[in-house]
């Protein structure tokens, strides 16, 4: 009996060690996680504490006022000109331009991706569509400059030999694997009980695509929007070879006109002295792209929260 | 002696097989559906009577590997909707089906409704508002909506869509519905109100439904069909399959010791 109890204990007390020894590898996993996390976080914080810094010194040179009205951007010059404008109307006019190929586009190829193509041609067709995102930018940039401007120089002869037109179709091109890919989960996530009540009504695959897996899954595909802005906006290579780098404070994307990137490629790669006011252009071009893409990030939430379907 | 009086016939299923692949899940099915009459499919799980349900609106075609052999003939032009060069779209403008999970589209309490009758070319703003509150009011829900009908009818409890989507399958005005245990996500109470709706829209129209409860198919059918490994075992009135049933598996599974 006493026997008995003593191996009883003892196991209990083996068991307990065993308990004690799981619960510090469980702490210990933990740790490293949150480390993990803990990176990321610390690196954004890191990146926005340095731009803000760098800028602060700028805007005690340059005023908010001139920064967002003045017509010219020309920093380097004797007679600097600091108007973020004349970057940001590159940058617009070249996403817009993309996200008017890509939107469409994209959403066009996930509806048949997920409500017409069967299954065989959907397991071939979206990794290669995926591929496409994989290409490095420089190459497309470099097809937008030799090959679709020369087609475009085709059709539009007095198109210059740099525009944001070439540079924002191949940029819409690049993105629609994103639009693309992301659209079809969404709408593939959306029930089969939904889709059979649309056909029980008579509908057609076409009309029950439109009609119903389309608003079904809209927050998704908004989703798929907003990244496809964040592309856009921070998209740098394509727009750096076949956009021009000249500063022009434009709307007609049948102009040359550099970036709020292609400003900072540009500028980057000079030797500016470290302190300098055009060195600090770089960290206020960068800090005015860091919030354009911000508020479409929050734009993106908040449509996903206000369209959010529960099945 | 009492007069047997016969009702028209609505549809009749004549050697009916379904195949999911290589999958017989229906075997040989003959089935006679009363016109203006309510007829119950009864059976443990897996038996078939959903796939025989789900025959009748074509809801097969949208799978691949799906098969039909046999007939079912619909009256009273007798075209038998299983036909090759019959259109399923065809075969479901006149056939209205309700779910077992509400499932209503993400649109508003009115464009649901509106649905099927946009789907067939209706856009004249008066007909669309005439018929979607002669459909609401068709399945009980009118006074429960009408004054919040652009609300989105995700908004709507469970039982509410549920008649919902009866109202939205009546705003076609089909000559048969089909119900695929509509009552089975639903709380004693809603599914009360459905059974009632079940029982008043017998007036106007055919109704073949599925149920896994049994006292639901005393409650609402007049006919009942027994099924039992994608086999029709027995058909009859449902008094009569429920009181004295003629064969010994019906008899089984009636009394719960089967099923």
């Amino acid at each position: 009996m006493s026997a008995n109890n003593t191996t009883d204990l003892s196991q209990v007390s083996n068991r307990l060690a065993y308990n004690a020894m799981r619960n510090w590898k469980e702490k210990l996993i933990e740790a490293i996680l949150l480390g993990a996390a803990a990176i990321s976080v610390l690196t954004t914080i890191g990146i926005v504490y340095v731009l803000v810094s760098e800028s602060v010194h700028f805007f005690s040179n340059v005023s908010i006022v001139d920064f967002l009205t003045d017509t010219q951007w020309t920093p380097l010059f004797d007679d600097a000109h600091f108007g973020i404008m004349v970057l940001i109307s590159g940058t617009l006019v070249s996403s817009a331009v993309a996200l008017l190929v890509a939107v469409p586009m994209g959403t066009i190829i996930a509806i048949y991706l997920s409500e017409f193509a069967d299954s065989r041609v959907r397991e071939i067709s979206k990794p290669i569509l995926e591929l496409l995102g994989g290409i490095p930018t420089i190459v497309f940039g470099y097809f937008a400059l030799l090959v679709v401007t020369p087609i475009l120089q085709y059709f539009f002869p007095t198109l210059p030999g740099f525009s944001l037109l070439s540079a924002g179709l191949v940029m819409g091109i690049m993105i629609v694997p994103y639009i693309a890919s992301l659209s079809e989960d969404a709408m593939r996530a959306v029930p089969m009980s939904m889709r059979e009540g649309a056909y029980a009504m008579g509908s057609t695959k076409l009309y029950t695509a439109i009609h119903v897996v389309v608003p079904a899954a809209i927050s998704g595909l908004a989703a798929s929007y907003i990244l496809a802005i964040s592309r856009a906006v921070g998209e740098t290579m394509i727009l750096a070879v076949a956009a021009g780098m000249q500063p022009n404070l434009t709307w007609n994307p049948a102009e040359p006109a550099a970036t709020i990137t292609s400003y900072i490629v540009q500028v980057a790669l000079g030797d500016l002295p470290h302190g300098s006011i055009g060195y600090q252009t770089i960290f206020a071009a960068g800090l005015t792209l860091l919030l354009i893409t911000l508020v479409f990030n929050i734009l993106g939430q908040w449509l996903r929260a206000k369209y959010r379907e529960n099945y | 002696m009492q007069i047997q009086e016969t009702p028209a016939l609505k549809a009749e299923a004549r050697n009916l097989n379904f195949f999911y692949g290589e999958n017989k899940a229906l075997k040989n099915i003959n089935m006679p559906i009363y016109d203006k009459k309510v007829t119950a499919l009864i059976g443990p799980s897996g038996c078939g009577k959903s796939t025989y349900l789900r025959s009748f609106n074509r809801m097969h075609d949208l799978y691949p590997g799906n098969r039909y052999e046999g007939e079912i003939r619909f009256f009273p032009d007798n075209t038998n909707l299983l036909s090759a060069d019959v259109d399923p779209i065809e075969v479901r403008m006149r056939i209205g089906m309700v779910f077992q999970k509400p499932n209503p589209f993400p649109k508003s309490i009115f464009e649901n409704v509106a649905y099927g009758l946009r789907v067939r070319g209706e856009n004249n703003r008066r007909v669309l508002d005439d018929k979607v509150e002669h459909a609401l009011k068709g399945a009980a829900i009118w006074d429960e909506v009408k004054d919040r009908l652009s609300e989105l009818a995700s908004n709507l409890s469970g039982g509410q869509q549920q008649r919902l989507c009866i109202a939205r399958a009546l705003a076609t005005d089909p000559e048969l519905l089909l119900f695929d245990e509509p009552t089975s996500a639903l709380d004693p109470i809603a599914t009360g109100a459905i059974e009632e709706l079940v029982h008043e829209l017998k007036k106007r129209v055919t109704i073949l439904i599925v149920t896994h409860n049994m006292q639901q198919a005393a409650r609402v059918s007049d006919y009942t069909a027994y099924m039992f490994l994608g086999e029709m075992i027995e058909f009859g009135k449902t008094d009569e399959i429920f009181i004295k049933p003629q064969d010994k598996r019906t008899e089984d599974y009636i009394t719960g010791r089967m099923g």
